[in-house]
């Protein structure tokens, strides 16, 4: 299962992106309720969000984006069958990407 | 096939322009810097980032956050902005241990607009800065947090 899902939404004036990773974005200061262990930073670090294979924006963030990350976006102007790429990699090495149509 | 000089040359003038055209594509899609994420406070971190810009204060970035946020590990903030031509925008929260959040680059097909959740370790001012024209132009909001987000 991919931990990215995207949704689109025409509106009058612009198409509304919404995205949802799932990460728990642990910021490394955090205890195990259970250990009294500090739990390792794990964080996204950069996300690329595109349209049509072009970069729309780029998101560098640190441990302050809260877990499982939020984002949404407008775009100007869209065509039924766009394509909307978002991909995400972590101070771990891990990544992922997912694509959405815009209906 | 020997070698003559004039092949040798073309040779090396392609080569030299590929590593040339994959230097200069890394530049453009930024690297994450490990240096702006740091624990630092918040003026170190502007400083650091804006080292020689004036950040002009302005009313025209809207921001739309709770003025009480009961959950500090979630709150959520949207920026739109009626200037034009912004390409940057950055998020900080003042007393984070790491006061940058994010950074967000703007295609200029999208609308200045950025929703998103972030952590607040405690009360204090969320900044907001805006890139548009190489000027930069800041914003900030009180939220005052109930519980921290930022653990330990």
């Amino acid at each position: 299962m991919s931990t990215i899902k995207i949704r689109s939404k025409h509106l009058a004036d612009y198409t509304l992106v919404r995205t949802l990773i799932a990460h728990p974005m642990e910021t490394g200061k955090r205890k195990d309720d259970d250990t009294g262990e500090l739990i390792p930073a794990h964080f996204i670090q950069t996300m690329n969000f595109y349209l049509n294979q072009q970069l729309m924006s780029q998101c560098q963030m640190g441990v302050g984006v809260a877990k499982n990350p939020f984002f949404s976006f407008h775009i100007k102007a869209t065509q039924p069958g766009d394509i909307i790429s978002i991909s995400w990699t972590d101070n771990l090495g891990y990544s992922d990407t997912a694509k959405h149509i815009i209906q | 096939m020997p070698m003559t000089r004039r092949k040798f040359i073309t040779k090396v003038l392609t080569l030299t322009g590929y590593t040339l055209t994959l230097a200069f594509s890394k530049t453009g899609l930024a690297n994450w810097i490990a240096d702006d994420f740091r624990r630092q406070t918040i003026d170190s971190t502007l400083k650091q980032l804006f080292p020689e810009q004036t950040l002009l204060e302005t009313d025209k970035i809207n921001l739309k956050l709770p003025r009480i946020a009961e959950n500090g590990s979630v709150v959520p903030i949207t920026i739109t902005s009626t200037i034009d031509n912004a390409d940057t925008i950055y998020i900080f929260s003042e007393k984070n241990p790491v006061p940058l959040i994010a950074k967000f680059s703007l295609n200029p097909a999208l609308e200045t607009f950025i929703g998103a959740r972030f952590k607040m370790q405690e009360t204090c001012d969320v900044i907001v800065v805006l890139r548009a024209d190489k000027q930069y132009y800041q914003t900030r909001q009180k939220v005052k947090v109930t519980l921290g987000g930022c653990g330990g």
